[in-house]
């Protein structure tokens, strides 16, 4: 079981001409996913990877006869908003957005106009989502042979503003025997479209969900935010968290910023020993390596049964 | 992107938001004029990228033209927190009745830019949020629909006030919500806001920061502005590796190298990545007791030549004895090419890989190449099965002997 991607799951990869995203396409069809078109404006009929190429995200719809689930936007940063916005008024609900270095307003304006939509935004900056053994969406693990390696299905849900750091506690729920149900790159820019909070209620009810692991870093307010929703909804989920970017918290590091846009401190509560001592106040364990999250996931699964 | 005050100012007054006659001067002389010009008190404030101006003697206030010009003299020679101003800002001195707090900037957990407003000007923020959060408005905006003036309205009567002080500071505050807006600025602070003995709100202070990502697209008005953007607008002076790094990178646009040294003196060179793996693993070594020499962020599928300029600057780094590299597990970035450019970095500067690399840890695309040519040259490659934690471990065993 999953969230978001299921097997008949549909969907397009906007800029699809682009050097990544032929990659992308061909590892995202090489691993079973439905790509049933993509879109370059001026690139009409061209294919990638036996994918049609439309000029206009009307025409792929058009092209399938029936709504597309969702899109993949791989676009340079300053039309992606465009991009999105086109993908929205389309009629598509889930949209993946690669691109990194978008100003914040566009994030913002997108990100609200999926709200009044109904549309749902995951990143900017993100690799996608990946459901073991059924369909990527994005360059989430890489090419099929290396996402079977790293991704076996299982039980547990893994949401991390790093996308390479998806992969690698992925690969070590993996390689424990445990597994993955959903895993997603959320992003790591300030603003994104779907934070820990807002993705909860869909694990909450995927029944092959029975743990939680989010990889999370100094800069913004998203565990707050995950702290207040488990207060108030009373989750049945375990959640295991792991905190990177410890140093930040030193004194000359103070302003600096490091990794991904959103990973500023700038604020007391945005550091990590704040961070930490907040989720750890709300019962939900912060582990010092990642590979003791294994451990940490089995000793709640059991506690749980 | 930081401002200088003056720059804020002239973004402010283009906004529509009153500003003092102020005049921008780079040497005594020109201050000594524009303190004739403005002929009464003025202050002299230093321009410089920094807070704390005040208590490190970077305002100050003169009587006369002739005492405005000895204190440019001076402020133009003091450096505040690491920093030499690039001018003086020369300001009448207002007759305030009342100071206020103005700002415009990002909720990111409502994903909306936030007004903030307080009646308690002049001071900390935070403190009055604090201490008196009766005297903090606050309001979010939409981002799609046009700035209202009554959710700016809102906001001012949300901390008591009415009457004139009411109509008069609304249209300031909207403004500043639309210079948000229309400039990309992750904050726009004005503090104080003044208002005069006839009522009239100006501006006495600025404070504004562009979002990096969206400087591109107001390259027209900030030259409009004479906003120079070549000099390094950071909170510190970048050292030479870190110009160097960026070279190195800006140089080829396959993939992404960067690196720091800012605050880090130590002797193992991480040439590490990506993003989350670059932060967990400089964790990872200084909680087993390693010193790191500098951050690192390979990203991207960069080129040899770019793996191995990063490896050759972290190298050259004074006090650094090995390095190590490592990566949480690549998809994109070749495990091999990385492999080639590290061992490259080691042989230009006549070292042996085999004991210069403390450990390499990347696994994922290309590794089986990429074990071929490390073994070659005597070093072992860490899979997958070595945990990053372990990888960081090893590292730090290995050069502390």
């Amino acid at each position: 079981m999953s969230i978001l991607l299921r097997e008949d799951f549909t969907f397009i990869v906007q800029g699809i001409t682009g050097r990544e995203a032929v990659n992308l396409t061909k590892e995202c069809l090489d691993y079973g996913s439905k790509v049933v078109g993509g879109v370059t404006p001026g690139r009409k009929g061209r294919e990638v990877h036996g994918v049609p190429v439309f000029d206009t995200v009307q025409q792929a719809v058009e092209n399938h006869g029936r709504p597309i689930d969702g899109s993949v936007v791989t676009v340079p940063p300053a039309f992606t908003k465009d991009a999105v916005f086109e993908a929205i008024e389309n009629g598509i609900g889930l949209i993946v957005v690669v691109t990194e270095r978008i100003p914040r307003r566009d994030v913002a304006e997108m990100v609200e106009l999926a709200g009044l939509r109904g549309a749902r935004i995951i990143g900017p900056n993100c690799l996608g989502i990946i459901v073991p053994g059924v369909a990527k969406m994005g360059g989430i693990g890489g090419p099929a042979k290396d996402a079977a390696k790293a991704y076996a299905p299982g039980p547990v849900g893994v949401m991390s503003r790093s996308g390479g750091m998806t992969t690698e506690i992925s690969s070590s729920l993996t390689a424990a025997g445990l597994g993955v149900s959903t895993a997603i790159s959320i992003g790591g820019d300030a603003i994104i479209g779907s934070t820990y909070a807002e993705l909860m209620p869909l694990f909450e009810e995927d029944e092959g969900t029975e743990a939680i692991v989010i990889y999370t870093e100094p800069g913004g307010r998203m565990e707050a935010e995950l702290v207040d929703w488990r207060e108030h909804a009373g989750s049945r989920l375990p959640i295991v968290a792991f905190m990177a970017g410890k140093f930040m918290d030193e004194e000359e590091m103070k302003g600096m910023s490091f990794g991904h846009a959103g990973t500023i401190v700038e604020g007391a509560e945005d550091s990590a020993t704040q961070k930490i001592a907040r989720l750890e106040a709300a019962g939900i364990p912060v582990v010092e390596r990642i590979d003791e999250i294994p451990s940490a996931v089995k000793e709640r699964l059991g506690a749980k049964v | 992107m930081r401002f200088y005050e003056y720059e804020s100012r002239r973004m402010v007054e283009r906004a529509g938001i009153p500003v003092t006659e102020y005049g921008f001067c780079k040497t005594a002389e020109e201050a000594r004029q524009a303190a004739e010009k403005i002929g009464g008190p003025t202050v002299i404030k230093s321009q410089v990228l920094t807070g704390g101006r005040m208590k490190a003697g970077g305002v100050k206030f003169a009587d006369t033209a002739e005492e405005a010009e000895a204190h440019a003299e001076q402020i133009l020679k003091l450096e505040i927190g690491g920093h030499m101003p690039v001018g003086v800002l020369v300001d009448p001195k207002a007759e305030v009745e009342q100071e206020y707090y103005a700002a415009v900037l990002w909720d990111g957990r409502a994903k909306r830019p936030m007004m903030l407003f307080s009646d308690m000007g002049g001071i900390d923020i935070e403190e009055v949020a604090e201490k008196h959060p009766d005297h903090v408005g606050r309001g979010h905006l939409s981002n799609l629909q046009p700035i209202p003036d009554f959710r700016a309205k809102e906001v001012v009567a949300n901390v008591g006030m009415t009457g004139r002080e009411l109509t008069r500071a609304t249209p300031v505050l909207a403004r500043l919500a639309q210079l948000q807006r229309d400039f990309d600025l992750t904050l726009a602070e004005i503090n104080p806001l003044a208002r005069l003995a006839d009522d009239s709100f100006i501006a006495l202070d600025a404070h504004l920061e562009m979002e990096g990502e969206a400087v591109g697209r107001h390259q027209k008005v900030l030259a409009e502005l004479e906003v120079e953007l070549t000099e390094p607008r950071e909170l510190y002076e970048p050292s030479e590796f870190e110009r160097n790094v960026k070279a190195i990178d800006d140089a080829d646009h396959r993939g992404v190298i960067q690196g720091k040294d800012h605050g880090f003196e130590g002797n193992l060179g991480l040439v590490i990545g990506a993003g989350g793996g670059s932060l967990t693993l400089t964790d990872a070594v200084r909680s087993q007791g390693g010193k790191p020499a500098n951050y690192a962020e390979i990203g991207g599928n960069p080129s040899v030549a770019k793996a191995q300029g990063l490896a050759r600057e972290v190298l050259k780094k004074d006090g650094v004895e090995k390095i190590a590299v490592m990566m949480s597990i690549v998809s994109n970035t070749r495990v091999d090419i990385v492999a080639r450019g590290v061992i490259k970095a080691c042989l230009e500067l006549g070292k042996d890989p085999a004991e210069t690399i403390a450990v390499f840890r990347i696994p994922g695309a290309w590794e089986e190449e990429g074990a071929k040519i490390l073994n070659r040259y005597g070093i072992e490659f860490k899979d997958r099965s070595t945990s990053m934690w372990e990888a960081a471990g090893e590292a730090v065993e290995r050069i502390q002997g």
